[in-house]
Order: C-alpha cells, then sequence, then structure tokens
C-alpha cells in the first residue's frame, strides 16, 4: 500500500486527506455538497435576515400565487409560503442530523462490540439485528411514536429517538463487517500487547478505523431519515413545520378544481434538491473512501 | 417494563441466537417440523382444516428428508423469532399509551372488564400473550378486531394481500427491469457521462417521498392529461400509476446496487479470460458479467419482495387501493391489538419466505457458494 519514492512529493498520506482530494476532485460531489452548505445556511439565516413570518395569517390573502410580496405565494390561510419553506427545511435538515448521529451512536458501538468479540456474542447481537429487521418498520416508529403521544406533537425529541432507533440496524452491520476484518490487523494485536483493555482496543483502535465507511453511510441515512419523517407528517405524526408536512397538506388539497401548484412544487423541490444533494455526495464519498469501486 | 418481562425478552434472544448452536441433525429435525406447522398454518387459513394438515404432513416430510442445510437452518430459526417478535410487539404495544377500549366514550369498569374477556385481551401482556398464542395454535385464528366489528383479522387481511400481492409484483417487476438496465448500463462505463447521468437519476428516485412521486403522476395524467383513472382497484388501468408509484425508489434503489456490482464483476479474471478466448462483449456482458453484477440486487430483493407486496400505507392511501398496508398503520394507531400482531406476522413470514428464495438463488447464480459445506 505505502509507496516509499513519493512520500516528499505527496502532502499526506493519512487516508482521511487521500478520501478529501479524492472527493474534492470529483466534480458532481462538489456540487452537491455546495447545495448542501447553501440549503443549510438559506434556512437557518434567511428567515431571521428577511424578517420572515411563518405563523401570521392573513385571511384576505389565501392561496395567492408567487409575486414580488410573497415569492413563494401564500398558503390556504395567507401565510407566507418562503418563510414557511425554510422554517420547515430547518426542521427536516435538524431531524435528518440528530436522528443519523443517534444511529451513528448505537450503530457504531453496537457492531463494533459485535465484531470485536465475534463468536458467540457476534452470533447472538446479530441475530437480534436480524430480528428486528422482521420488523415492518413504520409500524415501530408509529408505536414508539405512540409511547411518546402525550408529547409527540411539537416535540421532536421522539421522533428523533423513533427514527435513529430504526435506522441503526444497517450501521450496525457494516460497522461489524468492517470490525471483523480490523481485530486480525497487527495494530490491535499490538495494542493489547501493550496492556490495552477491551474498551480501550475498541474506542482508540477499532472505532477510527471505520469512521470512513461510517461517514459514507451516515451521508446516505440523512436523506433516508428525511424521507420517514416525511412519511409520519403524511400519517400526521410528524412534527410541527417541517418539508413533510407542508409537502403532505399541498397533497392533501389536490383537486381537479383548483390546483396551487407552488404548495406542492416549492417545499418538494427543496426537499428533493437537498436529498439529491446528500445522496449524491454520500456516492461521491464511497468513492473517495473505497476507490475501488472506480478502477 | 417489569423485571420479568425483561428477562423473558433477553431469554428469547439467546434461545434465538442459540438456535445456531444446534447439531446439524437437530437442525434439520426442528427445521422440517416447523417447516411443516407454518405451512400448516397457512395452509389451514387458506384451505381449511383436513387440507391444512395434509400440506403440513407432506412439507415436513419433503424438508425433513430433501431439504437443503441452509433452508432447515432458516426455518429453524424462523418460528422462534416469530414467537419473539409477537412478545416483543405485545410489550411495545401495552406499554404504549392508550388502549384498544379508551375511545371518545367513556366505558365504565364492569363494561371494560367484559370486553376485554369477549376480545380476549386482559390487563397483563404476558396473559394476553398466552391466549393470543393458545388461538393462533389450537383455532388457527388471528383473533378478533376490536375496531372493525364484527370481522376477525383473517377476514380484514384476506381479500387485502391478494391486491397488495398483485400491486407488489407488477411494480417489482418494473423496478427490477428499470433499476437493472439502468446500474448496467451505468456499470458497463463508469465515470462517463451516461454513468453520471443515472448516478443522479437514481438519486432522484431516492430523494422523493412516494406521496411527492404519486401525486405529481396522478395531477399529469390523471387530471392533466385524463389519461388514467385518479384512482381505484379493478382493472388495468387502475394498476399503472399505483405500480410506478411504488416501484420508482426500488427501481433507483436496484439500478445504484447493479452498477457497483458491474463494475466490480468486470475486473474479475473470469471477465478477461472470457474476453481473451475471443468471445464478442455482447456475450460476455450476458452470459458472465451479469450473473455476477445482478447478486447484490438478488439479495436486496428478498426483504424489499416481502416489503413491497404488504403494500404501502401512503400508494394505498392515495390510489384508494383496498390493499393490505392501511392495517399496519390502522392497526397501530387504533390500538387493534390483533390487527398489529396479524400484520406483523404476515410480514415476518413473508420476509423469511423470500429471504429463503434469496438463499436458493443465490446458490443457484454463484457456484463458490453452492460448493460450500
Amino acid at each position: 500500500m505505502t509507496d516509499q519514492r513519493s512520500h516528499a512529493r505527496e502532502p499526506s498520506h493519512r487516508p482521511s486527506a487521500r478520501a478529501w482530494r479524492r472527493l474534492s476532485q470529483n466534480r458532481l460531489a462538489r456540487v452537491a455538497l455546495g447545495v448542501v452548505v447553501v440549503m443549510t445556511l438559506a434556512c437557518c439565516i434567511l428567515p431571521a435576515l428577511l424578517h420572515l413570518d411563518a405563523a401570521t395569517t392573513h385571511p384576505a390573502f389565501r392561496h395567492q400565487p408567487p409575486s414580488a410580496a410573497h415569492w413563494f405565494g401564500t398558503d390556504g390561510l395567507g401565510r407566507d409560503y418562503a418563510a414557511r419553506v425554510l422554517v420547515g427545511g430547518q426542521t427536516s435538515l435538524a431531524v435528518g442530523l440528530v436522528a443519523t448521529l443517534t444511529c451513528v451512536l448505537i450503530g457504531v458501538l453496537y457492531g463494533a462490540v459485535a465484531g470485536y468479540y465475534g463468536g458467540r456474542v457476534d452470533e447472538v447481537m446479530m441475530r437480534f439485528v436480524d430480528f428486528m429487521y422482521g420488523i415492518p418498520y413504520m409500524f415501530l416508529v408509529i408505536l414508539i411514536m405512540l409511547m411518546f403521544s402525550e408529547s409527540a406533537r411539537g416535540n421532536p425529541v421522539p421522533v428523533f429517538v423513533a427514527l435513529g432507533l430504526v435506522e441503526w440496524l444497517t450501521m450496525a452491520r457494516v460497522v461489524r463487517g468492517q470490525v471483523l476484518s480490523l481485530r486480525e490487523r497487527e495494530f490491535v494485536l499490538a495494542a493489547r500487547l501493550l496492556g490495552a483493555g477491551d474498551l480501550r482496543v475498541i474506542v482508540r483502535h477499532i472505532v477510527p478505523n471505520v469512521l470512513g465507511v461510517v461517514t459514507v453511510y451516515a451521508t446516505l441515512t440523512v436523506p433516508t431519515v428525511i424521507i420517514l419523517e416525511s412519511f409520519l407528517s403524511f400519517l400526521g405524526l410528524g412534527l410541527k413545520l417541517s418539508w413533510g408536512q407542508l409537502v403532505s397538506e399541498a397533497v392533501g388539497v389536490v383537486n381537479p378544481i383548483a390546483f396551487f401548484w407552488w404548495l406542492l412544487a416549492f417545499p418538494s423541490g427543496f426537499l428533493a434538491l437537498t436529498l439529491l444533494s446528500l445522496n449524491v455526495l454520500g456516492d461521491g464519498l464511497r468513492d473517495a473512501v473505497d476507490p475501488r469501486g472506480r478502477r | 417494563m417489569s423485571a420479568s418481562e425483561a428477562l423473558a425478552v433477553v431469554a428469547g434472544v439467546t434461545a434465538l441466537g442459540g438456535v445456531a448452536w444446534l447439531p446439524p441433525r437437530a437442525t434439520r429435525v426442528c427445521g422440517a417440523l416447523f417447516g411443516g406447522l407454518v405451512s400448516f398454518a397457512v395452509a389451514r387459513a387458506a384451505w381449511g382444516l383436513p387440507a391444512g394438515a395434509l400440506t403440513g404432513v407432506a412439507i415436513a416430510a419433503l424438508l425433513g428428508r430433501y431439504g437443503p442445510p441452509t433452508v432447515l437452518r432458516r426455518l429453524t430459526f424462523l418460528v422462534p423469532s416469530l414467537l419473539l417478535l409477537v412478545f416483543v410487539t405485545t410489550l411495545l404495544m401495552y406499554h404504549a399509551p392508550g388502549s384498544p377500549f379508551a375511545g371518545e366514550k367513556v366505558v365504565s369498569a364492569q363494561v371494560e372488564a367484559a370486553l376485554r374477556a369477549h376480545f380476549g385481551i386482559p390487563k397483563s401482556a404476558v396473559e394476553f400473550f398466552g391466549i393470543y398464542l393458545r388461538r393462533l395454535i389450537v383455532e388457527g385464528s388471528l383473533g378478533p378486531s376490536v375496531k372493525v366489528q364484527g370481522r376477525t383479522v383473517e377476514a380484514l387481511l384476506g381479500p387485502a394481500l391478494p391486491v397488495s400481492i398483485t400491486l407488489g409484483l407488477l411494480a417489482l417487476m418494473l423496478a427490477s427491469a428499470a433499476g437493472l438496465l439502468l446500474g448496467v448500463h451505468a456499470g458497463l462505463r463508469p465515470s462517463s457521462w451516461s454513468d453520471s447521468a443515472s448516478t443522479v437519476l437514481s438519486a432522484v428516485g431516492l430523494s422523493l417521498p412516494s406521496f411527492v412521486i404519486g401525486s405529481v403522476l396522478m395531477v399529469l395524467f390523471s387530471l392533466g392529461l385524463r389519461w388514467l383513472p385518479v384512482a381505484g382497484w379493478g382493472g388495468f388501468r387502475e394498476l399503472v400509476l399505483p405500480s410506478i408509484t411504488l416501484a420508482l425508489p426500488y427501481a433507483a434503489y436496484i439500478a445504484r446496487l447493479a452498477r457497483s456490482g458491474t463494475i466490480e464483476v468486470m475486473n474479475e479474471d473470469f471477465i478477461r479470460t472470457a474476453r481473451a478466448k475471443g468471445l464478442p462483449e455482447s456475450a460476455v456482458v450476458l452470459r458472465h458479467a451479469l450473473k455476477g453484477a445482478i447478486l447484490p440486487v438478488v439479495s436486496f430483493l428478498g426483504p424489499a419482495a416481502a416489503g413491497i407486496m404488504t403494500g404501502s400505507f401512503v400508494v394505498e392511501t392515495l390510489f384508494g387501493i383496498p390493499g393490505m398496508g392501511q392495517w399496519f398503520v390502522r392497526g397501530a394507531i387504533n390500538r387493534d391489538y390483533s390487527v398489529v400482531l396479524g400484520t406483523a406476522l404476515v410480514y415476518a413470514t413473508l420476509v423469511t419466505a423470500f429471504n429463503l428464495a434469496v438463499d436458493l438463488a443465490y446458490a443457484w447464480l454463484d457456484p463458490r457458494i453452492r460448493s460450500r459445506p
């Protein structure tokens, strides 16, 4: 693997630096990264900067098409739709981020422990994951939401927990597969010979080595989670103001007489653009971390 | 959750893991037995008691004599995991707030007790588990629905399942065809312009929630162009839009898997050999590469088929289809315990059945797996 000759010329041989270089050569991934950053900044800063108001209703201006005053038009209660879409984006992005972090935390620890100890521990732990895969996930999410239902609507924490709890399974599988081969490597043996305990080996030596793969899957988990949240909104179990909720409201007023296209187009366009960028970015990251795929 | 319930769950998971250490002979016996038991239950629900018993015994005998070890191992795993599934789901439902009898009408304690006795839903989760299992095994019934008066769960799911399977099969065929075409095409030309285009296209498929896809299709083709009916169930024309809606995300995922599978296979030595012996490129791809490229797709198709054939709540709601997906959601929201358990059991059985099919297909597609002990 290590090439002695090019050591002087190449700036860094750390895997993360190499992956970053490869990623920045991928034009599609660069654009996607840009879109994600711009979208995040727009959703977080613009509403405050432009004093947009997502809550005040104007009964006289119901269902106004986009105009100079209301860029994205107004909704059925006369609220400014641009403000609602941007503020909704904050919620959707936050859900994606927090639920993904939950799932990374659980999945990495679970997978690392199962893979590191191997044998019977691994067998039992992975059987449990198989078993969890057998439970219809939508139904699991609904049950968890119901368990928190006293405080569910408006309180994002149960949504985060529910989505994270459902999505950690794949992460655990991926990490476990990596750790199974990592634990046979010399540096793990060396760490053990130097007297490191199991916990230290897992946290200091195993986990940092799977972070590349984990980053890839985390990037791909964010869109999955955002889509799941939008399904919850469709069921009426989601968060108060998110892209998913706006889209499902818009779908609810589709009728053959009057079609308020902006209600559907803007939130679903923003949603699709963000998720599309995250998916493309995840693909780019995968190619960058594991270059075998693009020989 | 009480300590005894937690202990039971831990014991169940351990037993589930322990199944893996059964010696081959015990696996053969258990697998055949469990396979016979499940096919007996399914056949009894479909054709009645005598035919069910006959089918069960026949399948158990066949499995015990000819069943391949991988199949038997999966079947041995099936029954304990179904039991654990029912138990864990019961616990979850009992610990979620609300009950099937908590409605707008407040009932007195005596009435509630009478209702609980009538529907077989006692206050303790463990007792309910016992009653449910006895009813399932002795009577072969999934129990009465609390919210849909006078119907059993099998009477609710029975007509819904074929609808979902029809729609699911059509969507799955669409998804496989489109996904494989796109993925293999891109995988043969990595880093090219058409590869990027197909990457973006498949990312689009994964980035749109199905209710957006569905409503856009509906607005375009039903309300706008008036080519197809808006909603309903019956003829072929009603099938088109829902199956496309259902297929699109799956097609996108299959395209990705097929792409990376193709790239990997094209670097294998046997492809070089095939080219070296002078085969035309089309033969190399069709006869040698395709088999390897669809391996990851096949392993995805197992769980995907189970998911797609148990219906999608979103698609069914949008297009007014009397499928099974709605019962997953209605059961959970109404706290209709038997409906929840019934749907979960059907889903889990289908997942195992399709994973079995995948195992068999794998062995057929990949000789390296077949030769393994």
